[in-house]
């Protein structure tokens, strides 16, 4: 009833195209960026900023990288976490050697430098193909992670090899407290979400997704494959890289190689897969959906205990977080491969009909 | 030279152990076409209910049919729910529901068992071979013999198993075209819950290995991870393959360890297989003994 | 079969073409000219070599021997990159659609010749790549209008039943504004009344935009009507080469077909 479209016809192809094309979207958009944008500032309390809304907004931003290789072109890739390392570890350095360099520069040189490893491991995905690319990027994992805890020069020859992030400080002003922190985040996740979406729906990410459906078509056609999957390549580690330096900079405040382990790497992977591959929609409710099931949990657990006397180990707790998680990419690949996203997407057609049934 | 050896017979051993994973996997893949990522989680839910087992007072003699019960349980289970309701979907759709499958079984053993580092005596001790250290100079471990023993008669049952008996052949037909393996009548369910059985069980039998030599603890299921170069080196069909990518896997790591280890600052072990293997598929991108792969248009 | 048609420049010519797998020759010493604006068919039984010798054209398979003249460049062999920027453009004999993706996009990715916008700029949208999205949409829905399949624009092309699954292959190699248009059994599998609407658009195209057409087919009666001359394919070897008439008179090309013993 609300969700109608009737009266909304497209006079022009740019109406068309338009990520929003149907003006209910855009309303709930804008209320979202509302929200987003001064509500939440107002309201949220620093724990809400610091443990949930900013790490949410962080990985968002790496499962969109991921998304990028794994879901529109297709390259199956564990070694997320390494080229967010890669990130953290270039910014940090570019703060530290470069006087007066602007944090943004460093956040952008980070990625840089992330995409330029991406490329160099993304070279075997034009010889091998499926799993056995992803074991590739496994040897792309354990090597990053190792050399950026050997090579000193790294962590500035720190002997713990932790190495604390400078101050964010843009023009002057300092983003210390939760809610300027959470604000940067937004913005920076923001911006980068909507340059992801125009290339997705623009002539690169066609040319990804047709990489992924049928490459030796897509040769036929003309795409060079060796530009595309490098190309995936780098820009999923560009965003790997802004989003690890994000998360040294504004989540950890200390970092060490360690933070950016096989664990993390898959925790991203099953964002991909739940929230839905290929979509940008997907990469945050994926990230909302894994950020939000431990607290879930915990609550859940605390619950039991004080109303119900039924006690569960604190050790208990990740573990049931595995077997949940586990059991959701099952649950989700048997019953909608497509993940939330396209679940969303049916909740819109249902909605589009409301009341009726059908 | 010793040395040299000592360290390549430790590493050929090791990589035996390797090959132990390896052969669950190859198992799988050759039967169902499926690459069961979670293949290390069930070694270590194997060596873990073990000593769970043990630790709640039962005698080994019967603890040891009773995990194997357990496994086989696990694998109707994975049949079931996790197998069937995906027939027929793209490999990698499989693969994904495999590492869902890894992280479910991992959090099941911990809640389980507990997540304590425990020891596990098979009454095999890890010391040298007391007349070939006479003879050569050169310690070689009993525990290894053993284990490499093992393995070879694994593995030559179960190529028997593949290539003379009707059920290897059925198996062949099912990892090819599931559908096709349908539609000629294969029982397709008997079928995977029978394979992943097995499975089951070199999986225990990897497990009880690994378990006795370095504990059975949550890092094992990083071993199992390391089963997977062995597996691009072998090919993923082949068992004999699965053998060979083992030892030169399990050479190689230990050989690069004690002589480029030292220039680098040591901890190479972590990576080098992957980095192996990654330059052996860039020369061949189906392994030493896999099929080449021809795609038609 | 309009008279005349056939002498025209010649677009391209493929002389002692030879390719084989391991121990099995595909193609022996195949040659023959396809002139501007003609409508040349290949045909022959199963396992000839037809759709090798299409795969030789356009750059997918590399002929051990023999050389590919196309616009009066002389070539030892094609590489499908610069077919596709050249103006050849093909279909597959089973579907190579891109399943993942709307009918109107893989229409789109048979223009990504024609876009030049860098994926910074497509990242920004504004300016050229928003320019030539919008232009290239205009050109795909010419495409789209001319095959008659408005309706399943936004479809994923996956839930197409196979008659217009082919009909959007054929929109894909038609979006790429080609030169020459190589088809692998364009009308495999239809009934009738697709068959016929097929060989309309296939005329029209070849009317309407001047596009050179080498087509595969079994059809005969398809084969016969529509096209100009017909080169017949056997083990390998061209067997005949001609007009329909003379092709369909030759003693070799009657035996190929009835299986009598070479």
């Amino acid at each position: 009833m609300f969700y109608r479209e009737a009266g909304q016809f497209k006079t022009s192809y740019q109406a068309d195209v338009a990520i929003f094309p149907i003006r209910q979207d855009r309303i709930a958009i804008a209320l979202i960026a509302l929200t987003a944008f001064v509500v939440i500032p107002l309201l949220a309390t620093p724990y809400l900023f610091t443990g949930i809304l900013i790490p949410f907004l962080i990985l968002s931003l790496a499962a969109i990288g991921l998304n990028i290789l794994t879901g529109y072109a297709g390259q199956l890739s564990l070694g997320t976490a390494a080229f967010m390392a890669v990130g953290a570890f270039a910014s940090y350095n570019f703060m530290l050697r470069v006087p007066e360099m602007p944090i943004l520069l460093a956040f952008i040189g980070g990625g840089t430098i992330a995409a330029l490893v991406g490329i160099l491991f993304g070279l075997p995905s034009l010889r091998i193909r499926g799993f056995y690319l992803a074991v590739a990027t496994l040897a792309a994992q354990f090597f990053i992670l190792w050399f950026l805890t050997k090579v000193g020069w790294v962590t500035n020859y720190s002997s713990s090899g932790v190495i604390t992030a400078q101050p964010i400080v843009i023009l002057g002003y300092t983003f210390a407290t939760p809610a300027a922190k959470y604000l940067l985040v937004l913005s920076i996740v923001g911006l980068m979400a909507l340059a992801a979406k125009n290339m997705a729906r623009g002539n690169v990410g066609r040319s990804w997704m047709a990489v992924r459906d049928m490459d030796v078509a897509a040769e036929v056609i003309g795409i060079r494959l060796m530009h595309a999957k490098l190309l995936a390549f780098a820009v999923s580690s560009f965003y790997c890289g802004v989003a690890g330096a994000l998360f040294a900079y504004v989540y950890l405040g200390t970092v060490e190689p360690e933070a950016f382990n096989l664990d993390l790497s898959f925790r991203i992977l099953f964002m991909v897969i739940i929230g839905g591959m290929g979509t940008i929609l997907g990469s945050f409710l994926g990230s909302a959906f894994v950020t939000l099931l431990p607290v879930l949990l915990s609550m859940t657990v605390r619950y039991l205990d004080s109303n119900l006397n039924l006690h569960i180990a604190e050790s208990a707790i990740s573990n049931l977080e595995f077997m949940v998680f586990g059991g959701l990419i099952i649950f989700f690949l048997i019953v909608e491969p497509h993940g939330l996203a396209r679940l969303w997407q049916i909740a819109k057609e249902k909605l589009r009909l409301w009341p009726f049934p059908h | 030279m010793q040395f040299f050896f000592e360290v390549l017979i430790g590493g050929l051993l090791s990589g035996v152990m390797y090959s132990l994973v390896a052969l669950g996997f190859v198992l799988i893949y050759k039967a169902s076409g499926v690459f069961n990522f979670a293949q290390g989680a069930m070694v270590f839910f194997a060596a873990l209910t073990y000593v769970g087992l043990l630790e709640q007072g039962m005698p080994a003699l019967l603890a040891l049919p009773a995990t194997l019960a357990v496994m086989v349980v696990l694998a109707l289970g994975i049949e079931r729910v996790v197998l069937r309701p995906l027939v027929n979907q793209p490999q990698i759709t499989l693969f994904m529901a495999t590492i869902g499958l890894t992280f479910f079984i991992e959090g099941l053993a911990q809640i389980t068992w507990g997540a304590n580092v425990r020891g596990l005596d098979l009454g095999l001790q890890d010391e040298p071979i007391q007349w070939v250290t006479d003879a050569t100079g050169m310690a070689v471990s009993k525990f290894d013999l053993v284990a490499a023993g093992v393995a070879a008669i694994l593995v030559t049952l179960l190529a028997l198993f593949f290539n003379r008996t009707r059920i290897g052949r059925a198996l062949r037909a099912v990892a090819d075209d599931h559908q096709a393996a349908l539609a000629v009548g294969i029982p397709l369910q008997q079928i995977w819950a029978i394979v992943w059985g097995v499975a089951g069980a070199i999986a225990l039998v990897a497990g009880l290995l690994w378990g006795a030599r370095n504990g059975v603890q949550y890092a094992l299921t990083f071993v199992a991870l390391k089963a997977l170069p062995v597996l691009i080196l072998g090919g993923f069909e082949s068992i004999p393959g699965a053998i060979v990518g083992g030892l030169i896997i399990g050479a190689s790591e230990k050989l690069a360890e004690v002589y480029l280890g030292p220039f680098v600052g040591g901890g190479i072990e972590g990576w080098f297989p992957y980095v192996l293997a990654l330059l052996f598929l860039l020369i061949r991108p189906e392994g030493l003994f896999g099929e080449k792969i021809i795609r038609r248009i | 079969m309009t008279p005349g048609r056939s002498s025209g420049a010649v677009l391209l010519a493929v002389d002692n073409i030879s390719l084989s797998f391991g121990g099995v020759k595909a193609l022996t010493g195949i040659s023959f000219d396809v002139r501007e604006q003609e409508i040349r068919a290949i045909i022959g039984p199963n396992g000839a070599g037809k759709s090798s010798m299409l795969n030789v054209i356009n750059g997918v398979y590399h002929p051990q021997q023999g050389t590919i003249t196309f616009r009066g460049e002389v070539r030892r062999d094609m590489n499908t990159h610069r077919a596709a920027a050249q103006g050849i453009a093909r279909t597959f004999q089973n579907i190579a659609l891109f399943k993942g993706m709307s009918v109107l996009d893989n229409i789109l990715t048979g223009r990504n010749l024609k876009m030049h916008a860098t994926f910074i700029e497509q990242a920004i949208y504004l300016g050229r790549a928003r320019r030539e999205e919008l232009e290239n949409r205009r050109k795909v829905e010419e495409v789209i209008d001319f095959l008659e399949i408005q309706h399943i624009r936004k479809t994923p092309v996956g839930k197409l039943p196979y008659g217009l699954q082919k009909r959007v292959e054929l929109a894909r190699a038609l979006a790429a504004e080609p030169i020459l248009l190589l088809l692998d059994e364009p009308m495999a599998g239809m009934n009738i009344e697709e068959k016929q609407d097929m060989c309309r658009f296939v005329l029209d195209v070849n009317e309407q935009y001047g596009t050179t057409i080498v087509l595969i087919e079994h059809d005969m009666g398809v084969v016969m009507d529509i096209s100009d001359r017909v080169i017949v394919l056997d083990y390998g070897k061209k067997i005949g080469d001609g007009t329909p008439d003379e092709v369909r008179g030759s003693q070799a090309v009657i035996d190929a077909y009835l299986g009598v013993a070479n």
